[in-house]
């Protein structure tokens, strides 16, 4: 083997990996009078809970090639020392024999577990719930200044037909699984925050074994409706230049006009994406939970990221991280698709008059649709030869 | 509505049905981190 060419190797990827932006926060601690071992310096900023650049202890798990013969003091087991065992524990870098083999049982220390539940029960909830909290007050603000947005003129009295049974179905699939996985998901997430002060722990743990069955359960029915209403209303949100001049209208929602739009006006599609690729990402941060440790995806997602935006992101991951990062990822998204679901079932229900029908029996007003929806309306007259309604 | 109604039982009925497929396919969330040699029962 050319070991030249592998040291070289090893050094670039070392610099590679221990040169990112936070490294820069661990100031180079000269080592030399300890002989490259860990000095007061190291400790009190550990205790300060300063950055320390771990890698002079990470990496340094023991080279047989470089260790002191085994006649000598330091070399009695072979040049691998007690401490360097220890140390590649402590940082997971051996490959144990256990008992119970399983993806995650090798794993004897991994100390981001804090870190992870530090941010899930501060700035997850935190953030989270300000921006769920946040877009109720906004809507309840814009529903006292623009109100109920109303058919011009009134309705008409006539139909049209909008969505198929099929269709309805799917949508509420989705919507009806969706609501009970983020109702779920948040007694999860903030039960033991706000719920057990409240209502006590006694009370809170049937609550919350059974969200969990639930959140568990109901997320099949989530991925069939999302496949569903992708299948049936993709080629309807195809973004077209029309998109633009309604996006450039405001929606004609605060000028009370109504810009031109097909069966999906912009912001109507701005929804299906958003609900699609954060959709998919939820579910599949979800299996990842779901199935522990069986389908990581972290690692490769950041090698993926890495090499396109040249961050350096860590690829070497622990099993348990992979779980922390899609606990935390899953998390987020979540609550994006909260927040735009919330305002969307506020324009389907009190915000727009003659919206709900449209999910609620198929059938909307024909003026409600040549406002809103007019080259829709167009479109479906051309086909029918003539006739407003359905 | 009979529709909303239907697909929100649907929901229900796919979530009862999960595990129950789940395990045909031989996965169960107990068996995650336990060997045979070092179960108990
Ligand atoms: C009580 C809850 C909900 C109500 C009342 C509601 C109402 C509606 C209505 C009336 C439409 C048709 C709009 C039109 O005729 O143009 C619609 C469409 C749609 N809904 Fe919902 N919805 C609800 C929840 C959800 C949820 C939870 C999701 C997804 C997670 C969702 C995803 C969609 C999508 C993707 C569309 C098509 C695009 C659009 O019209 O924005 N809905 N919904």
């Amino acid at each position: 083997m050319n070991f030249k060419l592998l040291g070289a190797a090893v050094v670039a990827l070392t610099v590679l990996a221990f040169s990112p932006a936070w490294a820069e926060e661990a100031p180079a601690v000269d080592r030399t009078a300890t002989g490259g071992a860990q000095t007061l310096e190291d400790i009190l900023r550990r205790q300060e809970q300063l950055k320390v650049d771990e890698s002079f202890r990470s990496e340094n798990l023991g080279d047989p090639a470089r260790a002191a013969p085994m006649t000598d003091q330091l070399g009695t087991r072979g040049g691998v020392s007690d401490a360097e065992v220890w140390r590649s524990i402590r940082y997971n870098k051996i490959d144990p024999t256990v008992q119970s083999p399983g993806p995650a049982n090798g794993v004897m220390i991994q100390d981001e577990g804090i870190a992870w539940y530090k941010l899930r029960e501060g700035p997850v909830i935190t953030y989270g719930g300000l921006a769920l909290l946040g877009i109720v007050v906004l809507l309840v603000v814009f529903y006292f200044v623009r109100g109920k947005i109303m058919i011009d003129g009134g309705p008409a009295g006539t139909t049209i037909e909008r969505f198929k049974a099929i269709e309805r179905f799917g949508h509420w699939l989705l919507a009806g699984s969706f609501i009970a996985l983020g109702l779920t998901g948040l007694i999860t997430l903030m039960g033991r925050s706000f719920l057990i002060p409240v209502i006590g722990a006694d009370a809170f743990a049937p609550l919350a074994a059974g969200s969990k069955w639930l959140h568990n359960n109901i997320a099949w029915a989530f991925m069939l409706g999302l496949v569903m209403t992708f299948v049936m209303w993709v080629t309807h949100n195809i973004p077209s230049k029309l998109d633009w001049q309604w996006i450039k209208a405001g929606g004609g929602i605060f000028t009370k006009s109504h810009p031109p739009a097909k069966k999906f006006n912009a912001g109507q599609k701005i929804i299906f994406w958003t609900v699609m690729l954060l959709g998919v990402s939820v579910s599949l941060s979800g299996l990842s939970l779901l199935f522990p440790f069986q389908m990581p995806m972290f690692a490769d997602t950041f090698g993926l990221i890495n090499s396109i935006l040249g961050t350096s992101l860590p690829t070497d991951l622990a099993p348990h991280q992979e779980m922390q990062y899609a606990n935390i990822w899953h998390s987020i998204v979540a609550f994006v698709m909260m927040v735009a679901i919330i305002a969307h079932i506020y324009i389907g229900t009190v915000g727009m008059e003659g919206a709900f029908d449209a999910m609620g029996n198929g059938q909307v007003d024909i003026e409600w649709a040549r406002q809103h929806h007019d080259l829709w309306v167009a479109e479906v007259e051309a086909r029918q030869g003539k006739g407003g309604s359905s | 509505m009979k529709v909303m109604i239907g697909a929100f039982v649907a929901a229900l009925v796919i979530a009862s049905l999960a595990p129950v497929v789940l395990s045909q396919f031989g996965w169960s969330s107990a068996e995650q981190a336990i060997s045979e040699s070092v179960r108990l029962d």
